[in-house]
Order: C-alpha cells, then structure tokens, then sequence
C-alpha cells in the first residue's frame, strides 16, 4: 500500500487492526469505532498513538469524546460515489477542530483527491498498482476554487476584491 | 448578462484539461468504464443508445447571440447538423464522438461555455425564470441568485458526489415560470414587511416515479444568508440521504421520510452552526454580479406601427397572441419563439435555425436569448415596432410557429429514439397530436392547455405536472400510454391524477381529442382545460374516455 500524505508519499507507521485481533502495544494503531467504544479504557492507557476507522455512515457526534485522545481518523469510501466521508471530514476539521491525520481508504479516485484534500484529507491510501506520480498531480489540477472549504486556498470571491 | 474574469476563464479551461486527460485515460485503457462514468458525468457526458450525448449547461437559461453561434458550429461541427433544447434550460448533442467530447468542450470554452455538473450526482444547472429581468410581476432579476449558486455549487467538494441528481430552481416573480416547486431546492423570491428581500424556501418537490411538491421549510430566508442555508441543507442530504436504492436517493424521500418537521430541524441545527462561518458572500462580491444584470438602456417606445399591423395581418395577430408577452418597460415586448412546429420532435433546432435565433437577437434583442423549461427559446428585449421584422424573419426560418402555451406546444422527453432507459417513444406521439391539432384557430380556440409527455417512469418530460399527462408504460413488449390530468407547474403547482387504463399507441391521440371536447362542452367562459377540470372533476372525462368502449 502506498500513502501519501501532504503532497508525497510517505511511511505508513500505522497498523489497522481488525476486531478480532490484539493490539500491538509498541505501534500506532488503528481500531474500528465499535473496539473503541468497547476497550476505551485500555486503549487510552496505551503510550501510543491510536487513530478510528470510520465507515461512510459513521456520525461524528457518536465519537466527539474521542477526539481528543485520538491522533488518526481512517475515513472509508466503499464505493467511489459514496461522497459522505467528504462531509464527515469538513465536520472533523471545521465543527470539532480536529488537528491530526485524516486519511482516505477505499475505492478513491486521483480525480477525487483535490475535493478530499479541501474538505480536511490529509492523507491517502492509494490502491494498488495507483500511478503516485498522477495521484500527486491531481491533488492540484485545478487552481481556481469558487467556495470557502476546510483548506486554508482562499476562494475567488475573496481574491476577487483584494 | 455575466461575463467571464480571469479567475472563470481559468477555472474553466482547467477542467477542459482534466477532462481532455480523462478521455486519453479511457481511450488507452487506463480507466476502466466503471471508474471512467462518474467522472465523464461531472462533465456531462452520457453513454445512450447510439452514441454519447454531450448535455451543455445554458446556465439560467440565458445565452448570447456569440454563444448560440457556437452552438450551431458544434452541432455543425460534431453532430448532425442539430441540437436538442431540454427542459432543463440546456442544449444536448445526441451523436458525440468520446474522443472529440474535449474538443467540444475547448470551443464552448472560446464562449464562456461548459458542461461541467451537466449530469451526475451533484448539484445541477440551476434554473430561472425565462422572463428573468423583463417581467412585470418581478422583484428581482433572479439570475443574480443562479450566477451566486453556479459559482458556489461549481465544483463543490463536498457535494460533488450526493445520493443523487440536484437541481435548484429561482423565481424572482409571483407568477412561477420555473416550476419551482417541482425542483429539489425551489427558492420563490419574497419582500418580508421591512421590506427586505429573501427567499421562500422550498425542498423535495420532484418528479420521476414518486412524484412530490415542495415543501417550504422556511417562508423567508434573508438574501445575504442563502449559501450556508443551501449548504446546511445539502450537507444533511449527502449525510442523511439514502443511498441503497437509486430509486430512493433523492431529497424528496428524505423529506418524506424524516417528516417535514424533523428535516427543517435538522437544516436550521447545521445552519446554526454555519451561518457565521460558511460561504455566504459579502456585499462587494454581490453587486459585482449583480451589476451584470442590470436593466439596459431602453429607448423611447413606438408602438403605433405595432398595433396597425395586429390590425392588417391575421396571421401576424394570432403569432403575437400566444407568442407575444408583455414587457416590463412599455413599447418593449418579450418573444417566444416556439421550437414545435407541427409533426417536429420538440426541443430540437437546426444550426441554421441557432444562426439565425443570434441573428434576431443581434438585430432586435440586444443580443441576448433564453431558453425555456417548456423547450422554447425567448427574445426577451424587442420594441414593439421590431415586431413585424422579426415575425416574417422567423417565417423564414421556420420558427414562427403560433402555439405558445396551446395543445401542440408540447414537452416530450426523447424516448426510445434516443434514451436507453426508455420503455417507449415520446416524440411520435407528440408528432401526432401536433398533427391532430394542426388547425391553428382550433387551438386558440382550446386556449391554454399544457401537454407533456414521458416515455418511462423517470418523467423527463414533466406528464406528472401537465394538464394533460402522458407516460409511456410497456406492457409485454407493447407500447401503452397512460393519461394523467390536472397537473401543474405553476405557483399553485399540483401533481395529475392517473385517469384510468393505459391506451395502445393507436387510441392514445383519440383519447386526448375526447379529453379536450369534453372541455370545449363543458366550459365556462374564459376558463382553461384545467381550470374546467379542477371544477367538474375527473368523472365527466373518465365517462367519456371509458364507458363508450
Ligand atoms: S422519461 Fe424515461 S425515456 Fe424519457 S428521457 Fe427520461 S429516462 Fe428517457
């Protein structure tokens, strides 16, 4: 799997655990909404980092508690047309302030990357065999944004009367 | 009307390069057709039963004399010769070749032109009213508000990929020629008692299979809000919106489902939360686009020529009667110009025929033309005494047809002539009741009556809010049609009642013609067809159409 996280591509320290299986203790880990919400405890306890992985019909309000502790949210796309994680992470970014990672997973286009990346995206899991060197490309093909998002790009209704 | 700045020119030439990389991505094999089809629907291209179909935004409806050139090279250029005008204010071209869609959309560039958000899951083409900034009943011109919308909803990223299709729909006037309340987002512009100006908002009106009316969740928006109000209600739509069953995605089935109470609760919550923060835009970039629609300079009027040929020319008199609307400045007219000449698919136009609509419009209109949702096009700014002129121009050209609003001016989808998802045809059966209705006095004499005509469940053509609907249904490989009556689109907007058994595609156009003399009997004076209807009821109709059989 190859990441890339601002702009490049990067080292995935980060290991997603399935329900069934134990948390490693000396890596970033990555859980599901529903362990969290079971072993909170514990996994708060932990020294280090964890992150969430939420499902496209996920509620941000159901995890607020967590966000604070947490450093990574995984948010899944099953299908290319399933645009709800773009809205669930314009909420992470703009309602609850959330500062740490916002990484895509599942069926992702390049052609999407530059809307994910305005809506709060960091991060992206390409799939297999994704040319890295289009993917990059498509985080900026288009210069021109005619609303304000969850990026700091200033839209053109403000750089129109500067 | 508005012009493109650099920041428009660019944004629109980058898409023209993304999607030119699009196609060459397809064509090498890149992309499979699976990962290919979300992205050529951003783009407005459509895979149907003979080819592509390029769908090109008109956005509000409003086009210049240039453009519409445009329009006929293309079809010249890359099709046969001909364009389709839909019921959304746009224009299609049926027989686009995929690796010449970028070329396209490089010269619609040349014009301020594109296709982008044409077709897809997004936000739509927003539509207004046609006799947008030159009707009498106006408040304001609402395409100030649709330009304000294009440029927001224009690649959205958070609504780029909602449950469903999106359209939103603009009256700056009482009367509703937008059909508002059969758009997802209807917005019916108001003056509250300060005598500011805001919105009626309006959501989940639509058509297709579960046909609904909007329902207004707030009866005034201030004008200065309405982006983090629009944005508070799509974003519960793409979060909350059903995305199971195709058939179940739009926002009408979310209304529906949570009650209206609980959807506007839930909008008014995020809106809260929005309305400081979100996109609403400040005054200077308001009167920016604002200045591009203000009222041009009128010149004195001269009318007296006008009225002496109303007098002389009995043909010249009926065109004007149906085809003529008044102005809001006097000595001015509005022009429709009808695109359903007897026995002709409705909608389409020739490029010769685009040609000379920017030739009128040079000459008589200020260089401006509007598309209608009924699939006309309109003249909007002509004097009086240009009337004449422009009359026996359009004569020749085979577009003075006088049918404005009666029986033969008719919306059909394209049904199975072009649509893969057709279950039958549409446009023969408007060739005949056009032909069945031929004689023009005859149809004066019918007076208003609004016919629109589905091919499949989908309605395209709007028969859920005609006066008399037709709906095409297949019935073991056998083309049927069912009639609904007393629809309408208008401010007291209605969905038709289904009025029986479907009829075979021999007995429909004697069924319609029974329906209109039971009208023509059973009339009081000055009433329409559906104003006669909605008085005696579906019985007197229904005995006619069955209990004869
Ligand atoms: S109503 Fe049906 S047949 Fe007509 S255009 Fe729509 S999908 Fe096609």
């Amino acid at each position: 799997m190859t990441l890339v996280k601002n702009g490049a591509v990067v080292e995935n320290e980060w290991v997603t655990v399935d329900d069934d299986t134990i948390v490693p203790i000396d890596q970033p880990a990555i859980v599901s909404a529903n362990r969290w919400r079971n072993e909170k405890e514990r996994l708060r306890q932990r020294n280090v980092p964890i992150g969430l992985r939420l499902s496209s019909d996920a509620v941000v309000d159901d995890i607020a508690d967590a966000l604070d502790t947490i450093e990574l949210i995984a948010l899944e796309f099953p299908a290319f047309t399933d645009g709800r994680s773009y809205s669930t992470a314009r909420l992470l970014r703009e309602r609850f302030g959330f500062e740490g990672e916002i990484r895509a997973v599942g069926q992702i286009l390049r052609d999407q990357a530059q809307f994910m990346l305005r809506c709060g995206f960091d991060a992206f899991e390409l799939a297999p065999g994704a040319n890295v060197d289009e993917w990059i490309d498509g985080l900026s093909e288009i210069a021109i944004h005619y609303q304000p998002a969850a990026d700091t790009r200033t839209s053109t209704a403000v750089l129109r009367h500067r | 009307m508005y012009r493109y700045d650099a920041y428009d020119s660019q944004l629109v030439g980058e898409r023209v390069a993304q999607f030119r990389d699009q196609v060459q991505r397809r064509l090498d094999g890149a992309l499979s057709e699976d990962e290919f089809r979300p992205l050529r629907l951003l783009n407005g291209l459509y895979l149907q039963l003979h080819a592509y179909m390029l769908r090109v935004a008109i956005p509000y409806g409003t086009l210049s004399s240039e453009q519409m050139r445009m329009l006929a090279h293309i079809a010249r250029r890359y099709d046969k010769g001909y364009g389709h005008f839909t019921t959304r204010q746009n224009i299609q071209f049926n027989w686009t070749k995929l690796e010449e869609a970028p070329d396209i959309l490089t010269d619609l560039a040349k014009v301020e032109m594109h296709a982008i958000q044409t077709s897809g899951n997004t936000i739509r083409n927003t539509t207004a009213d046609p006799f947008a900034g030159v009707a009498a009943d106006e408040i304001e011109d609402p395409r100030i508000t649709c330009e304000i919308i294009r440029q927001w909803s224009t690649l959205h990223p958070e609504f780029s990929f909602l449950p469903r299709k999106f359209k939103i729909a603009v009256t700056g006037a009482y009367e509703d020629r937008a059909a508002v309340r059969v758009h997802d987002i209807g917005l019916a512009m108001q003056r509250n008692e300060a005598g500011e100006v805001g919105f009626e908002v309006m959501v989940g009106g639509g058509q297709g299979r579960t046909p609904m009316i909007a329902k207004t969740i707030r009866d005034f928006l201030p004008k200065d809000q309405l982006l983090s109000y629009l944005e508070a209600i799509l974003r519960v739509y793409n979060l909350a919106g059903r995305r199971d069953n195709k058939y179940k995605a739009r926002i009408k089935i979310l209304v529906h489902e949570l009650g209206t109470e609980v959807f506007r609760d839930q909008v008014e919550a995020e809106w809260e939360q929005l309305r400081d923060a979100g996109p609403n835009l400040d005054s200077a970039e308001v009167e920016r686009i604002a200045a591009f629609f203000d009222p041009p300079s009128y010149e004195p009027a001269e009318t007296s020529g006008y009225n002496a040929k109303l007098f002389e020319d009995h043909a010249f008199s009926d065109w004007a009667r149906t085809n003529v609307a008044r102005h809001k400045q006097s000595g001015y007219a509005i022009v429709s110009v009808s695109l359903k000449p007897e026995g002709e698919a409705p909608g389409d136009a020739t490029a010769e025929q685009m040609d000379a609509m920017a030739e009128f419009a040079e000459r008589y209109s200020l260089g401006e033309i509007r598309v209608t949702h009924e699939q006309n096009l309109v003249l909007p700014y002509v004097r009086q005494s240009d009337l004449y002129a422009l009359w026996q121009g359009l004569r020749t050209q085979g577009l003075s047809t006088a049918n404005i609003g009666l029986i033969s001016d008719i919306i059909a989808c394209p049904g199975l002539d072009y649509c893969g998802l057709a279950t039958t045809r549409s446009i023969p059966v408007a060739q005949r009741i056009s032909r069945l209705f031929a004689n023009l006095d005859r149809q004066h004499d019918i007076g208003e009556l609004r016919l629109k005509i589905s091919g499949c469940i989908n309605a395209c053509g709007h028969h859920h809010v005609g006066h008399i609907g037709i709906l095409g249904v297949d019935r073991k490989g056998e083309e049927y049609y069912q009639i609904t009556l007393g629809g309408r689109a208008d401010e007291n907007a209605a969905i038709g009642k289904i009025i029986g058994p479907a009829f075979s595609s021999d007995n429909v156009v004697d069924a319609i013609e029974t329906l209109v003399n039971i009208y023509l009997e059973q009339r009081y004076d000055g009433e329409r067809f559906v104003d006669t209807y909605e008085r005696i009821g579906q019985s007197p109709f229904k005995e006619a159409l069955y209990d004869a059989r």
